[in-house]
C-alpha cells in the first residue's frame, strides 16, 4: 500500500523535519499518528498524499516508485488517496455538494449520479439539509464534516486525516472515528494524526509516534480501555493492522 | 471537460482589465491590418490599371495649347500604330488631361496660358514585348522632346513601397499579438498567486494540471473574445469615419477606403486570433506553472 524507506525531508537549507522514516501500511490497517507540536505530523501526512517530495530516500504507494513515476500518472494515484486537511480547506465559492463532489467531479464521473451519491453521503454525516450551503456559513463542526465527506466520497484505498476531530466534540468525535473504522473495515486504509491522547486510548489500533522528526511504531496489541463508539459500544477491530511501520 | 468553474475566476480582479487591453490591441491591430490590405489593394489597381499601357507625352507647342500642333501628334500617332506590339494609340483631349491636373491645382483652377502638353494612351497588345528604348528614338526623331513612359519605374517604386508599408503593418500586428499574450501571461500568474490555495487542493485531490489549466484558458478566451469584439466594432466605426472624410476630397489617387470583403475577413479574424492567443498562452502558462509541483 504505501511504503517509505530512509525517508528524509527538509524544507529549502532547513535542517531535515523528517529523518530516515521507514514505513509499511498494509492494505486495511488502520494508525494514528502523533507527537508534539513541531514534531513533523503534517509533512509526513504531506508526504503520504504526495503533496512534497523527500529530500532523500523512497517513498513507494501503491506498488509504484514516486521517483521514479510518470508525473503524468500522479493524479491517478492521489485519486485513491482521501485527505482530511486540518483547516478543512473548503473551497468557499463552492456550495457543499460541489465541495463533496468535486474528487468524483475530477474523476469525470458522471454529472447525474454525482448529485445523488454526495447528497445521500451528505445525509449521512447529518447535513442533509446543507447541500446548497457555502462554507463560510457552516460551524466548524459542520465544515470538518463535509471535509470528511469529501475525503470519502471517492472510497479512497487510503484516507489521511489531519486532526479530523480538533474542531468538534468528544461524541462528535467519537461519531467521525466510528465512520472512519467503517471504511477501514470495507478495505481503507487509514491514518489519523491527532494530539488527542485520550481519543486514542480509546481505540487498540498502533500508533506512529513522530518525536524530533524521527518515527517510531506503539503496536498496543491490548484491546481499548474504554469504549470507543458514540454508543458507547467499542469499535470492531480491523484487519491488517498487524502490518504496522517499522522505524 | 470541466463542467463548472471550480475556481471562482470570476470573481478575482485579474480579469478586469484584460478585455480593455484586448480591445485596445485588437483597435491598434484592425487599423494597421486595414491600411496594409487597402494599400495592397489600391496598388493592385494601380499595376492592372498600368499594366498593358504606355504613355507618350509630347510636349505643349510654343501657344501652350495642345491641339494646336496637329502634324506632329499625327506623326507620333503614324510612327506608334505601325510599331508592331501596339493594339491602339489615342491622343486624350485638353479636357482629359486637365482633369488630371486638378486633383492638384484645383477645379477650374487651371489658367488658359498653362503649357499643357499631348498625352497619348498607348494600348499594348498582350504579351507584347518589342524594344522601348528604340521607340524612344524613333519617337524623338519624329517629335522632338517626347518622352516615352512605360511606367515601369514608378510601378516598381510604388509595389515596393506598398510592400514595406505591407510588411510594417504585418509586424506592428505581430508585435501586437505578442504584447496580448504578454498580458495574458501576467493576469494568468496573478490569477495562479490569488486562486493558489484552491489549485492546491484541486492537485491534491487529483486534478490533472490540464483540467485546471482549461479553467484559466476557457477564462481568457471569454475575456479576449470579448474584448476583441469591441477593438472589432470601434475599429469599424473609425475606419467608417476615415472613408466618409476621405470620400469627401477630390483625390482620385488616394486609395479607396472602402471596406472590402477581404478587409472584412482579416478583420474579423483578429478578435478570434486574439481568443486563440488567449486561450493557449494561458494554457501553457498554467500548464507550466503547475508543471513544477510534485
Amino acid at each position: 500500500m504505501l511504503r517509505f524507506q530512509n525517508v528524509g525531508l527538509r524544507y529549502g537549507l532547513g535542517p531535515e523535519v523528517l529523518r530516515d522514516v521507514n514505513l509499511h501500511l498494509a492494505p486495511g490497517s488502520f494508525h494514528f499518528l502523533t507527537g508534539p507540536s513541531g514534531a513533523g505530523k503534517s509533512s509526513l501526512l504531506k508526504l503520504m498524499y504526495l503533496g512534497l517530495q523527500p529530500s532523500r530516500g523512497n517513498i513507494s504507494m501503491f506498488n509504484q516508485d514516486i521517483a521514479t513515476i510518470d508525473r503524468a500518472e500522479l493524479p491517478g494515484l492521489r485519486r485513491r488517496v482521501g485527505v482530511v486537511f486540518q483547516n478543512f480547506r473548503l473551497l468557499d465559492h463552492l456550495s457543499t455538494l460541489d465541495n463533496v463532489a468535486l474528487p468524483l467531479r475530477i474523476a469525470g464521473a458522471k454529472e447525474g449520479t454525482v448529485r445523488d451519491h454526495v447528497a445521500e453521503l451528505l445525509s449521512w454525516v447529518g447535513l442533509g439539509n446543507h447541500l446548497d450551503v457555502h462554507p463560510p456559513t457552516l460551524s466548524d463542526s459542520e465544515k470538518q464534516r463535509v471535509a470528511i465527506a469529501r475525503a470519502v466520497i471517492g472510497r479512497p484505498s487510503l484516507l489521511l486525516a489531519d486532526e479530523p476531530t480538533g474542531s468538534v466534540d468528544l461524541e462528535q468525535g467519537l461519531r467521525i472515528l466510528h465512520l472512519f473504522e467503517q471504511l477501514n473495515k470495507i478495505g481503507t486504509t487509514v491514518v489519523i494524526a491527532t494530539h488527542d491522547r485520550g481519543l486514542i486510548k480509546r481505540f487498540s489500533h498502533p500508533v506512529l509516534k513522530l518525536e524530533r522528526g524521527k518515527l517510531k511504531i506503539n503496536r498496543r496489541a491490548a484491546p481499548p480501555a474504554s469504549p470507543a463508539s458514540p454508543e458507547n459500544q467499542p469499535p470492531e477491530n480491523s484487519g491488517g493492522q498487524q502490518d504496522g511501520p517499522t522505524s | 471537460m470541466a463542467r463548472r468553474r471550480d475556481l471562482p475566476l470570476e470573481r478575482d480582479g485579474t480579469g478586469r482589465f484584460l478585455p480593455w487591453l484586448i480591445a485596445l490591441m485588437v483597435y491598434l491591430a484592425c487599423l494597421a491590418l486595414a491600411g496594409a490590405i487597402m494599400l495592397d489593394e489600391a496598388s493592385g489597381r494601380w499595376q492592372s490599371g498600368l499594366t498593358g499601357t504606355m504613355t507618350a507625352q509630347i510636349p505643349a507647342a510654343d501657344s501652350g495649347k495642345s491641339d494646336e500642333h496637329p502634324a506632329t501628334i499625327a506623326a507620333v500617332l503614324d510612327v506608334l500604330k505601325n510599331t508592331p506590339g501596339i493594339r491602339d494609340a489615342q491622343p486624350l483631349t485638353t479636357d482629359s488631361v486637365i482633369a488630371l491636373i486638378e486633383p492638384w491645382l484645383g477645379k477650374g483652377n487651371v489658367a488658359s496660358d498653362l503649357p499643357i502638353p499631348v498625352l497619348i494612351d498607348i494600348q499594348l497588345e498582350e504579351n507584347a514585348t518589342f524594344d522601348t528604348v528604340a521607340l524612344a528614338i524613333q519617337l524623338e526623331q519624329v517629335a522632338p522632346g517626347t518622352r516615352l513612359d512605360d511606367h515601369e519605374i514608378w510601378i516598381t517604386r510604388m509595389l515596393r513601397l506598398s510592400q514595406t508599408i505591407g510588411a510594417v503593418a504585418m509586424t506592428i500586428v505581430i508585435l501586437i499579438g505578442i504584447a496580448a499574450a504578454a498580458t495574458v501571461v501576467f493576469a494568468t500568474r496573478t490569477g495562479l498567486a490569488v486562486h493558489q490555495g484552491a489549485i492546491e487542493v484541486l492537485h491534491i485531490i487529483g486534478a490533472r494540471d490540464t483540467y485546471i489549466a482549461r479553467q484559466f484558458q476557457v477564462r481568457a478566451m471569454s475575456l479576449a473574445l470579448r474584448g476583441g469584439l469591441l477593438g472589432l466594432i470601434l475599429a469599424t466605426m473609425t475606419l467608417a469615419l476615415l472613408a466618409g472624410i476621405a470620400g469627401n476630397l477630390e483625390g482620385p489617387l488616394l486609395p479607396q477606403l472602402a471596406v472590402t470583403p477581404s478587409l472584412w475577413g482579416g478583420l474579423a479574424a483578429l478578435p478570434l486570433a486574439a481568443a486563440l492567443i488567449a486561450t493557449l498562452t494561458a494554457r501553457i502558462t498554467v500548464v507550466r506553472t503547475l508543471s513544477r509541483l510534485p
